[in-house]
């Protein structure tokens, strides 16, 4: 008997996915607990919870999420006894574990923008639209509801929105994206095609049984931590001119660039996975949800001819090639900023790239476990000298191996297609948490 | 598996890479070790792995002794049970009149993958841990990895020098080169 989600004090965030086109992130501060505890208080009645957004017509708004990190948590003034219980790398936050994560060099949190990188990151609210228009006119009110509160700033903020084009969901890079989610149970959903058996609940909420049994204690008070959930964020800014400079390099004609785009994916840049389409593209295939996840790896593809074994797919999700891979899920969310480059435009310089939550119940087992093993380890799957092709840490010194008949292909020295410009660790707790913590911990 | 796809994929068919010996004069467990998940990361040295050495629980000894057949047994009914571990070699010893327990494990994951992975193995296959036996175990084991990885830590006997005849070799590396050369050999004697 699946456990009965409390759907109505869930924050919608990770269980659904509304109608958005736009998105701003807002990065606050708290010089006093009175300040968090008014706007808190302002906020709190827009905040979506999972049914009511499931449940939403398109001209429901309540899209409102908000979580805290740690020291955002203690500024809203939960007591130190509490603050103790959580677990430690959550208290020390995303850019003191720059080494787990290989956020070195150009990556390393000395260069974050936005001001994600410091102690007085108290909080993010994440404010979806239906449009620009709409994004806009909500910024305009949280504004308001920020100046009204006394010590409350916002440090940075940061628009997203689809770029052309928009019919379906992809990053700068021309990537199609939101392919292969986990199914979480309880929630009604049906798992596609090749998708996993649903994973337990735990796995992303605090409070409810995970894919080990009855799920870890709750950090205290159980009325703050019940129904909440960790989020990390990253901000990769994604280098277009760099990226397709390397594809021409690399690839002689237009059909050569683009294998070369998918071989570093594991997809075609048009969802479809090499696995299912491994000499050429098939945009049919990569838009249809009923086929486009529906393959395993260890039968399939098992030297990577098809999908190279250190290609960025079957790092994230090494599918049945993984042990212990129904502990390792996380649920993303996230979109681009930065404006669209035109095919033929030269790279501007401009900072675009993608702003994405991974959503999970252990950092530590989740997030920094992906980061740490599957991305940058230079000996995944064997591998002799490799990082995940768009997202690893690279300098220059990293190769990308092509498996392929007669002899392989060797690419030396990949360059950084991304950079980490910012990130960090909150917690998004329910709905009756966060009416706790307007209370003051009542 | 043709011969070709053993030797061809990444890793089957080892790129002409120098196998030499290495050795290495290792620093003390004071200096500054890089941050990983679970506390200061050990470094990967050229006979990677634990060398825990903890003290037994008064009369568990043999407890702990049993469980060298438990685990030889396990393996015989399913071979692959510790793979996840990616060991190359155990080493169980026990030692001052059956009062302290020493284990040497030779690895190639890094040491906070392989007590996480350690964890969850103990757990799915339900084999009690032998930790159970040794003073100061964490009770919360099966909850925490992260007192576990701080037990396993605390207990680690840093080598001061290390060597190995073929550094940088895993052990599916290993496995995979003999299996190259039994379908190599197979080959030769069909040709005859």
């Amino acid at each position: 008997m699946p456990a009965m989600l409390e759907l109505d004090d869930i924050q919608h965030f990770l269980m659904t996915r509304p109608h958005a086109l736009a998105a701003r992130y807002e990065f606050l501060t708290f010089r006093t607990s009175e300040g968090g505890r008014q706007w808190l208080n302002g906020i709190i009645d827009t905040v979506g919870n999972a049914q009511a957004v499931k449940a939403a017509d398109a001209a429901d708004t309540r899209w409102v999420t908000v979580a805290f990190t740690w020291n955002g948590l203690r500024a809203m003034g939960v007591d130190e006894a509490a603050l103790a219980t959580f677990p430690d790398e959550f208290r020390e936050g995303m850019a003191a574990r720059a080494e787990v994560l290989g956020d070195e060099g150009p990556n390393h949190p000395d260069h974050w923008v936005g001001g994600l990188a410091g102690a007085d990151l108290h909080a993010i609210v994440i404010l979806f639209a239906l449009d620009t228009d709409q994004r806009d006119r909500s910024a305009a009110n949280h504004a308001g509801l920020v100046a009204r509160c006394d010590g409350v700033e916002v440090l940075s903020s940061l628009d997203l929105a689809a770029i052309p084009p928009v019919e379906f969901s992809h990053d700068h890079f021309g990537y199609r994206d939101r392919l292969s989610q986990p199914v979480v149970e309880g929630m009604g959903d049906t798992p596609g095609p090749g998708a996993a058996i649903p994973v337990k609940p735990g796995e992303f909420v605090l409070g409810y049984p995970d894919e080990d049994g009855d799920g870890p204690r709750l950090p205290q008070p159980e009325v703050l931590t019940k129904n909440g959930s960790y989020l990390a964020f990253r901000r990769l800014q994604e280098h277009v001119g760099r990226f397709r400079d390397f594809l021409r390099q690399h690839g002689k004609t237009p059909e050569d660039q683009e294998m070369l785009a998918a071989k570093l994916m594991g997809r075609w840049r048009s969802g479809a996975p090499l696995v299912l389409a491994p000499q050429q593209d098939d945009p049919a295939l990569g838009a249809d949800a009923a086929r486009n996840d529906n393959f395993g790896y260890k039968e399939m593809d098992p030297h990577g001819y098809a999908a190279p074994l250190g290609s960025h797919i079957r790092r994230m999700n090494p599918r049945d090639t993984a042990a212990n891979m129904s502990r390792r899920r996380m649920i993303r969310r996230g979109t681009t900023y930065g404006p669209h480059l035109p095919d033929d435009a030269p790279d501007d310089g401009v900072d675009r790239g993608i702003a994405s939550f991974f959503g999970c119940a252990s950092l530590i087992r989740q997030f920094e476990f992906a980061q740490n093993v599957w991305v940058n380890d230079p000996r995944f799957h064997e591998l002799e000298n490799e990082r995940d092709p768009i997202i690893g840490a690279h300098d220059g010194t990293f190769d990308m191996t092509i498996p392929k008949r007669p002899v392989r292909r060797t690419i030396k020295g990949l360059p950084a297609f991304t950079t980490v410009r910012g990130g960090a660790y909150f917690f998004m707790p329910g709905i009756r948490a966060l009416r706790y913590l307007a209370a003051g911990g009542q | 598996m043709s011969i070709c796809d053993t030797m061809l994929e990444p890793g089957g068919f080892m790129s002409v890479r120098d196998i030499k010996p290495s050795a290495a004069a290792l620093p003390r467990k004071d200096e500054k070790l890089v941050k990983g998940r679970y506390g200061s990361m050990m470094p990967v040295t050229p006979a990677n792995g634990f060398t825990l050495i903890a003290t037994i629980k008064p009369g568990c000894a043999p407890a702990i002794r049993a469980y060298g057949q438990k685990i030889e047994d396990t393996i015989r009914e399913s071979p692959d049970a510790l793979a996840v571990l990616r060991l190359h070699y155990l080493r169980w010893v026990i030692f001052d009149n059956d009062t302290r327990f020493m284990y040497i494990g030779i690895f190639d994951t890094d040491f906070d993958k392989y007590v996480e992975d350690a964890v969850m193995l103990f757990k799915a296959t339900g084999i009690t841990t032998i930790f159970e036996q040794l003073e100061g175990f964490p009770a919360d084991w099966r909850e925490n990895p992260a007192a576990f990885a701080a037990f396993c830590r605390e207990h680690q006997a840093p080598s001061f020098m290390e060597y190995a005849e073929y550094p940088d070799v895993t052990s599916a590396e290993v496995i995979k080169a003999l299996r190259v050369k039994g379908a190599l050999s197979d080959m030769l004697d069909q040709m005859q």
